[in-house]
C-alpha cells in the first residue's frame, strides 16, 4: 500500500519549511535511513530520513517550494506490489487534503513554549528528521499555528490578513495565549512578512538589545508629538533635497550697517533668511502650497516658521507670520520675542499652528549643511548650514568668500524637481543681492 | 515593633492602589498600603459610589413624580435630604469597609498614615517616611518598589475659589445640609452633570455654565447636543461657550460674573444659593519627595510611559495622579498591569485608552467607549456610522424611557468598531458589550451575528451597528 510522507516537523516550533532539495528522483528505490530530502526552516537546513522501504513514487511538493506546512503531504512512497495507479490515486487524495493542512490537521496545539527544547517527540509516520543539530533553544512562545493547530485570531485580524492576501497562520500573535491581533498583522506587514510579534520589540528591547540596565525614562508629550509628526512626516511625504550655496559677503555687509544705523535693531542672518524666504514664495507662488487629498492648498501670505530648540529638549516651530509684508526690523523684533518665548515654553497655539513653509537653521552649531524632515502640511523646509570662508572659483581664480550652504527639502507631491530648483534659486538670488530684502 | 520591609509599598488606598495591592498580594509580594484618610480613596468615600446613592434617590423621586403614567397612585411628599445624605454615607461606609477587610484577608499591611519618598536604605531597597495626621515621624518603611497612587483632587481657577460652604466643590456638594434654591454648577464634564442632574431632580433651579461649546465636551458631538436638549427640557439653564469671571458671597449669597465667550460685552452678574466648582482635577503631587527624584511631573501629574513606570527606577504612578482619563476603573486596570510588569510576568499588555468606557449617571444616562466621529475622522478614518433611537426600541417603550439613541462608528474600510455613544435609560450597564467587542477586536460581521435577547434595550446595540450598513430592522 502507498504511504504519504508528510512533511516532518523538525523542530519543536516549526510550522512550515521549505524543500530545499530533493535527493531522490522518482523512481529510486529507497531504503529506511536513506536521507531524501533537505528542508529549509527559518533557523536551519536539515535531512530528511525514510523510515520505511519502498520506491519514490511520486513527489508531490515539488523542490523550491517554501511556506509548507508542517504534516502537509509532500510525496508518495511505493511499497512493494503498488502498482502506478495506487501511488497516482494516493497522491490525488493526498493532494486534495493538502490546502490547508494546517486548519484540518488532527494534532492539538502545543503548549506555547516547552519546558525543555526537546527534539519533536513523535518522529512522523514516515519520514523523520536525520540526526539534526540540536532545535534553536525556544526564545519566544512559539506561534499559535504550532504543529497545525487552530489559528486563534481576532475578528478584525483574520479581516485584515484576508484584506492584505496575508497567511493569518504566519503571523506571530502576542495577544492573550498567543492570540493574533490587529496590532501583530500591522508589524507583520511593517517588517515585510517576516513578522516579530507586536509588543515584542519594545516589550522586550531593553533587555534585548541595549545594556541591561539601561533607566526608562517616560516621554514628555511634547516628544511623543515630535515622534508622531516626524516619523508621520518621513513615511509619508515623499521628500527629495536641493542644495545650493550662497555668497552671503554682501549680506553680512548690509548686516553690519544696518546694524550699525540703529543700535537696537540687532537685526540677524536669520532675520535675512526669513524675508528671502517670504520674498521668494511670494515670486515663486506655485511653492507656496500644501498637498491635500481633495485638492491642493494655496497660500496667499508666506507665514514662516521657524524652527526652536526648547529648553526642557524637543523642538516648537513659532511662526512669524506674513513675513512677506513686513520689513527686516518688523521681522526682526517680532522673531526675537517668538523664540524667547518658544524656548520657555510660553507660546499660545495660535503662535506656532500653521505657517506654510518653515525654516532650521544649525548654523550656530557649525553644522556645514543638513537636510531637514518637512513639518506637515507644509511642503518646503530650509535647511540653513553655517557660514563660513570658503574657497571658491571666481573668474577662473581661487578665491576667499564667505558662504552658506542652504538645502530644501520638498514634498514631491505638491512641489516637483523644477519648482524646488527654482523657489531655491530666487531665495539665493534675494540672499545674494541683498537690498532687496531691505526695500 | 511592627515589620517594616516590603516587597511593595502603594502609597493611597484608592481603587489604583488596594487593587494593586491584592494583586501583588496573590502574586507573592510582601505588600503595604499607605492611606491618609480611608481605604477606597476618593472612589468609595467621596466620589463614584456615594453620588450613585444620590442619584438613585434622584431617580425614585423622578419616578414617584411620574407615577401617574403607570398607573400608580402616589403623591411624593418632599425630600428628606438628611436621610438621603445619610444613605449615602452608609454605602461609602459599608464599601469602605469592605476593602479593609479585603485587604485583611489578602495579608497586606495597612498604614494610616501620610508617606512620602525619602531616598534608598541599604541593599538598594528604597526608603519612605511615614508621618501621622499631626505630622508625627513614625517608623520609615522600606520596599524595592514603590506605587503612587494618591490620585487627584479637585482643581480651583484663580478667582473662583471654595470657600466649602457656598462655593464648593464635590465633596461638599455631597453632603448638603439644605437644598438650595438657585444653585450653579460650574463645569460639565462628568462631575458637574452629575450633580446638576441630582439638584435638578430634588427641586433645585439649576445653571450651568460651560467653557466649551457644548455640554459633556469630551462626548460625541451628537451625545452633547441631545443631552443639553434634555437637561433644558427638565428645567435647567445652560450657558455654553460662557465663563464665570468672579464669584463673591454677599449676605450668604453668591454673586456670579457671568461671561459669554462669544460677546464678552454682554458680561452680567446672578446671584446664587450655592456654587458648586467642578472645572476638573489636578494630581496629588505634593509632599511625595518626588523633588530628590527622577520622578517628574507635568501639568499637575506624574509622568509614566506604557508601563507605569516613572523617570526613578523602582518607583510606578497608576490612576488619577499619572493622568487622564480620570477614572476609576483606568486606576485599577493600571493598577494590574503595573504589578505584574514588576512581578516579570509574560504577556502584560499596555493599556489601550481606546478601549476604557466612560460613563455619567445623569439623567439621561451618558456611556461612550473609543472615538467620537469627529475624532475618527480626524485621524483619517472613512468612517460608517449607525444611529438607533430608543423610540425604535420596544423595551423602552415599556419601561417609559423612549429618550436617547445608541450610535456606533465604524472603520469603513476593516469594520473595525471605533466608537459607541450612547445617551438614554441604563445605557451605563449597556456600554460593556460594545467594550467587551472592542477588546477582541470585532468587526461588524461578529456584532450583526450576535443574537441579542428580545425585549432589552441592548437589542438597540444590534439595531445601530445594523444601520451602520444600511440593514436597520425596527426604523
Amino acid at each position: 500500500m502507498a504511504i504519504i510522507i508528510k512533511m516532518p516537523a523538525l523542530s519543536p516550533t516549526m510550522t512550515e519549511g521549505k524543500i530545499a532539495s530533493w535527493l531522490k528522483k522518482e523512481g529510486d528505490a529507497i531504503k529506511a535511513g536513506d536521507v531524501i530530502a533537505e528542508i529549509e526552516t527559518d533557523k536551519a537546513t536539515m535531512e530528511v530520513e525514510a523510515v520505511d522501504e519502498g520506491t519514490l513514487g511520486k513527489i508531490i511538493v515539488a523542490e523550491g517550494t517554501e511556506g509548507v506546512a508542517v504534516n502537509a503531504p509532500i510525496a508518495v512512497l511505493a511499497e512493494d506490489g503498488d502498482d502506478k495507479a495506487a501511488v497516482a490515486a494516493a497522491a490525488k487524495d493526498a493532494a486534495a487534503e493538502a490546502p490547508a493542512p494546517a486548519a484540518k490537521a488532527e494534532t492539538p496545539a502545543a503548549p506555547a513554549a516547552p519546558a525543555a527544547p526537546a527534539p519533536a517527540s513523535k518522529p512522523a509516520p514516515v519520514a523523520a528528521p536525520a540526526p539534526a543539530p540540536k532545535p534553536a533553544p525556544v526564545a519566544k512562545p512559539a506561534a499559535p499555528t504550532a504543529a497545525g493547530g487552530r489559528v486563534f485570531a481576532s475578528p478584525l485580524a483574520r479581516r485584515l490578513a484576508r484584506d492584505g492576501g496575508i497567511d493569518i497562520a504566519r503571523v506571530p500573535g502576542s495577544g492573550p495565549h498567543g492570540r493574533i491581533i490587529k496590532a501583530d498583522v500591522e508589524a507583520f506587514v511593517a517588517s515585510g512578512g517576516h513578522g516579530m510579534a507586536a509588543g515584542g520589540l519594545c516589550a522586550g528591547a531593553g533587555q534585548a538589545f541595549g545594556p541591561a540596565n539601561a533607566r526608562v525614562e517616560p516621554h514628555s508629550n511634547m516628544r511623543k508629538v515630535i515622534a508622531r509628526r516626524l516619523t508621520e512626516s518621513k513615511q509619508t511625504v515623499p521628500h527629495f533635497y536641493v542644495a545650493m550655496d550662497c555668497d552671503i559677503g554682501a549680506l553680512l555687509a548690509l548686516r553690519k550697517e544696518v546694524n550699525e544705523i540703529d543700535e537696537s535693531l540687532k537685526i540677524s542672518v536669520n532675520d535675512f533668511i526669513i524675508r528671502a524666504s517670504a520674498l521668494a514664495l511670494r515670486k515663486v507662488p506655485e511653492a507656496n502650497v500644501s498637498w491635500a487629498d481633495d485638492g491642493m492648498k494655496v497660500f496667499d501670505a508666506a507665514d514662516i516658521s521657524v524652527a526652536v530648540a526648547t529648553e526642557g529638549g524637543g523642538l516648537i516651530t513659532p511662526i512669524v507670520r506674513a513675513a512677506d509684508r513686513k520689513g527686516l526690523a518688523a521681522i526682526s523684533a517680532e522673531a526675537r520675542d517668538l523664540v524667547a518665548r518658544a524656548r520657555s515654553g510660553k507660546l499660545t497655539p495660535d503662535e506656532y499652528q500653521g505657517g506654510t513653509f518653515s525654516i532650521s537653521n544649525m548654523g550656530m552649531f557649525g553644522v556645514r549643511e543638513f537636510t531637514a524632515i518637512i513639518n506637515p502640511p507644509q511642503s518646503c523646509i530650509l535647511a540653513v548650514g553655517a557660514g563660513e570662508e570658503r574657497a571658491v572659483v571666481r573668474d577662473g581664480e581661487i578665491v576667499i568668500r564667505n558662504m552658506m550652504t542652504l538645502t530644501l527639502s520638498c514634498d514631491h507631491r505638491a512641489v516637483d524637481g523644477a519648482l524646488g530648483a527654482k523657489l531655491l534659486g530666487a531665495i539665493k538670488e534675494l540672499i545674494e543681492h541683498p537690498v532687496r530684502l531691505v526695500l | 515593633m511592627a515589620d517594616t520591609t516590603f516587597d511593595l509599598i502603594v502609597i493611597g488606598g484608592g481603587p489604583g492602589g488596594y487593587v494593586a495591592a491584592i494583586r501583588a498580594a496573590q502574586l507573592g509580594m510582601k505588600t503595604a498600603v499607605v492611606e491618609r484618610a480611608h481605604m477606597g480613596g476618593i472612589c468609595l468615600n467621596w466620589g463614584c459610589s456615594p453620588t450613585k446613592a444620590l442619584l438613585r434617590t434622584a431617580e425614585v423621586a423622578h419616578l414617584v413624580a411620574h407615577a401617574d403614567e403607570f398607573g400608580v397612585k402616589a403623591t411624593a411628599n418632599g425630600v428628606d435630604l438628611k436621610k438621603v445624605v445619610a444613605r449615602s454615607r452608609a454605602v461609602a461606609g459599608q464599601l469602605s469597609k469592605g476593602i479593609s477587610g479585603l485587604m485583611k484577608k489578602n495579608k497586606v499591611t495597612v498604614f494610616d498614615a501620610r508617606a512620602r519618598l525619602d531616598g534608598m536604605a541599604a541593599g538598594g531597597a528604597r526608603k519612605v517616611a511615614l508621618s501621622d495626621a499631626d505630622g508625627k515621624a513614625l517608623d520609615p518603611l522600606t520596599a524595592k518598589h514603590v506605587i503612587l497612587a494618591t490620585g487627584a483632587r479637585a482643581r480651583t481657577l484663580p478667582g473662583l475659589e471654595p470657600d466649602g460652604k457656598h462655593i464648593v466643590t464635590y465633596k461638599e456638594a455631597m453632603v448638603p445640609e439644605t437644598m438650595p434654591k438657585r444653585l450653579l454648577v460650574i463645569g460639565s464634564g462628568a462631575i458637574g452633570i452629575e450633580f446638576a442632574s441630582f439638584y435638578n431632580d430634588l427641586g433645585a433651579d439649576v445653571t450651568v455654565v460651560e467653557v466649551m461649546d457644548r455640554v459633556l465636551p469630551v462626548e460625541d458631538a451628537d451625545v452633547s447636543a441631545f443631552a443639553e436638549k434634555a437637561f433644558e427640557k427638565q428645567g435647567m439653564t445652560i450657558h455654553t461657550a460662557t465663563s464665570v469671571k468672579s464669584l463673591k458671597v454677599q449676605k450668604g449669597k453668591v454673586v456670579a460674573e457671568i461671561v459669554p465667550g462669544k460677546d464678552p460685552d454682554k458680561a452680567r452678574s446672578e446671584t446664587f444659593d450655592r456654587v458648586i466648582l467642578a472645572v476638573g482635577i489636578t494630581g496629588n503631587v505634593e509632599d511625595l519627595g518626588l523633588e530628590k527624584t527622577r520622578v517628574r511631573v507635568e501639568k499637575g501629574h506624574i509622568r509614566i510611559n506604557q508601563w507605569c513606570e516613572t523617570g526613578e527606577p523602582g518607583v510606578y504612578a497608576i490612576g488619577d495622579v499619572a493622568g487622564p482619563p480620570w477614572l476609576a476603573h483606568k486606576a485599577s486596570h493600571e493598577a494590574v498591569l503595573c504589578v505584574e510588569r514588576i512581578a516579570g510576568h509574560d504577556g502584560v499588555h499596555p493599556l489601550d485608552t481606546a478601549n476604557i468606557p466612560g460613563c455619567t449617571y445623569c439623567r439621561p444616562q451618558v456611556a461612550s467607549v473609543g472615538l467620537t466621529e469627529a475624532r475618527a475622522k480626524a485621524e483619517g478614518y472613512e468612517v460608517k456610522v449607525g444611529k438607533f433611537p430608543f423610540i425604535g426600541n420596544g423595551k423602552a417603550i415599556a419601561l417609559g424611557e423612549a429618550e436617547g439613541f445608541v450610535k456606533t462608528v465604524f472603520d469603513a474600510k476593516t469594520g473595525q468598531l471605533l466608537g459607541a455613544h450612547m445617551i438614554g435609560a441604563e445605557v451605563t450597564e449597556l456600554i460593556q458589550g460594545f467594550v467587551v467587542a472592542k477588546t477582541l477586536e470585532t468587526t461588524e460581521a461578529e456584532l450583526m451575528a450576535t443574537v441579542f435577547p428580545h425585549p432589552t434595550l441592548s437589542e438597540m446595540m444590534h439595531e445601530s451597528v445594523l444601520d451602520a450598513f444600511g440593514r436597520v430592522i425596527h426604523f
